[in-house]
């Protein structure tokens, strides 16, 4: 049999990236007018093969990215666009556990929370102790 | 272990950061299908969450069910789950067996009665008496009715608790019938599937411990957040459906070019469940991702209804569906996004913390 030549299918795009790059836009002036955070998450949205990766690149990687070790790795990093931070945590064993583009001046889960400042601080002063 | 101290408490124990649970709480935001803002309001309430009982009853099952659940994530977070709830009985799982194994469900049923949660994984026989199945010399159907009745709510796992799924299919010789045929008394969530999404159970479970309620069901008491919507809803091949390019055969031109199953027996467009988007194995992908048609597994009867690869026998018409619905399609999927936010504009806010309140209106 004669079959005509098999195109890879994975740069087909099912027109996600679009609608996702629109609603970037609403949400950056949103954060830039009324100081408003926005999230969308990326594990609820249908992409076709080769769309994340798509999304990536139009994205793009701008000046930071992080790095937390907290059970498994997360990453996060600013992309091409100031504000639109792509924040991705894998467990221990490199799954995907929570992906999402998050529109913020500084993603939530960079800053030190206060009960860990606590812990340490507590940490901290009978380390001290101890020395005495 | 005690189920009197908070998840809060036990956290801090286990030297678990406050960082480290709200990443573990942005996983949970996900799979609740809640906005990906509300981790924060999830971390406080869970960690103020006393534990609950929990006693997890097998039945006519394979086991793959718990399989799901306990090969869901890495060990770590997946102890998370279970630092969650006090999981009091579980054949399986739990180390005590024979009557110090009967003592411990026991124990749960009376120091929590009317507070523990009942899991049931399995159908139930009920033909002769229910004899095909017992547990420590009694039926399946006499535990489910006693362990049932104390129960704050029953979550029935799998498609053999939630209809009957594989024993109950034709001819049926042990009469297995679903948890809802016999309890009639109880809320009862069925988080069907074939093994169910393992981030379902956890998502449900996540729900009840958040909420202190069951999350909103369909009319088969699936939580509409998971099974809302089609397999075909939300299908990266539904433009080729749209389009008519259908694979004819497994290995044609069609199948290569990732065309459309349905000719190829694919029952997406009748089944609801979350494959296509929170897909399988860590997110990797999904049985239509890999080529193969849906069976329809979290549908009641699924085994019976004809074979997996026949054409579905709905007249494509029915589906109301054209090339305008594929492309309202995506623009539906992402205004869904923008809709959570301004309805949990709460959650969003830099200078509001939302609260489970918030994320309930
Ligand atoms: S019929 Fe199946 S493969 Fe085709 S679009 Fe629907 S769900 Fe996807």
């Amino acid at each position: 049999m004669n079959f005509p030549p098999i195109h890879a299918q994975s740069t087909y795009s099912v027109g996600n990236i679009r609608a996702l790059m629109n609603e970037i836009v609403a949400c950056l002036e949103k954060l830039d007018r009324d100081d408003e955070i926005g999230m969308i998450d990326l594990n609820s949205l249908p992409f076709s093969p080769g769309e994340y990766e798509a999304l990536r690149q139009t994205l793009g990687q701008g000046e930071v990215s992080i790095r937390i070790e907290a059970i498994g790795p997360s990453e996060i990093i600013e992309t091409h666009y100031p504000g639109v931070w792509w924040v991705t945590h894998y467990n221990v064993e490199g799954d995907i556990v929570a992906d999402a583009i998050e529109i913020a001046w500084l993603p939530q889960i960079i800053r030190s929370q206060p009960e860990d400042v606590r812990a340490g601080l507590a940490r901290l002063k009978a380390q001290l102790n101890d020395q005495d | 272990m005690t189920a009197h101290e908070s998840l809060g408490e036990r956290l801090i124990q286990q030297g678990i950061s406050r960082r480290a649970f709200l990443k573990f709480c942005t996983a949970m935001a996900s799979m609740m299908a809640l906005p990906p803002g509300s981790a924060m309001a999830i971390a406080d309430a869970l960690s103020k969450t006393l534990r609950p009982s929990v006693i997890w009853l097998s039945f006519q099952e394979c086991t793959a069910c718990t399989e799901s659940l306990t090969r869901s994530y890495s060990p770590t977070l997946e102890s998370l789950i279970f630092e969650m709830i006090s999981l009091d009985y579980h054949h399986t799982l739990q180390a005590a067996a024979g009557f110090s194994a009967e003592k411990s469900r026991e124990d749960a049923m009376h120091n929590a009665y009317g507070k523990y949660l009942l899991v049931v994984d399995g159908a139930i026989p009920i033909k002769d008496g229910g004899i095909y199945s017992t547990i420590a010399g009694r039926t399946n159907l006499d535990l489910l009715q006693e362990v049932a009745k104390g129960a704050a709510a029953i979550i029935a796992v799998g498609t053999c608790a939630s209809f009957g799924g594989i024993p109950n299919a034709k001819p049926n010789p042990t009469g297995a019938v679903a948890v809802s045929d016999i309890i009639k008394d109880k809320a009862i969530v069925n988080i069907s599937g074939c093994p169910p999404i393992p981030a379902v159970i956890t998502g449900v479970l996540a729900h009840y411990l958040t909420f202190g309620e069951l999350p909103e069901l369909d009319d088969l008491g699936r939580p509409k957040s998971f099974y809302g919507e089609t397999i075909h809803d939300r299908c990266y091949r539904r433009p080729f459906y749209d389009q008519g390019k259908f694979a004819k055969t497994f290995d044609d031109e069609g199948a290569r070019n990732g065309w459309c199953l349905f000719e190829l027996g694919c029952k997406g467009p009748t089944t609801h469940n979350a494959c296509a988007t929170t897909k399988w194995n860590g997110g990797t992908s999904f049985p239509i991702e890999s080529g193969h048609g849906c069976l329809g597994c979290s549908e009641p009867n699924f085994w019976d209804a004809g074979s997996f690869y026949s054409a579905l026998s709905m007249p494509a018409g029915a589906l109301k569906l054209g090339t305008a619905a594929a492309v309202a399609g995506v623009a539906v999927g992402a205004a869904v996004s923008v809709a959570n936010r301004a309805k949990k504009q709460a959650a969003q806010s830099a200078h509001r913390t939302a609260t489970i309140a918030d994320l309930k209106e």
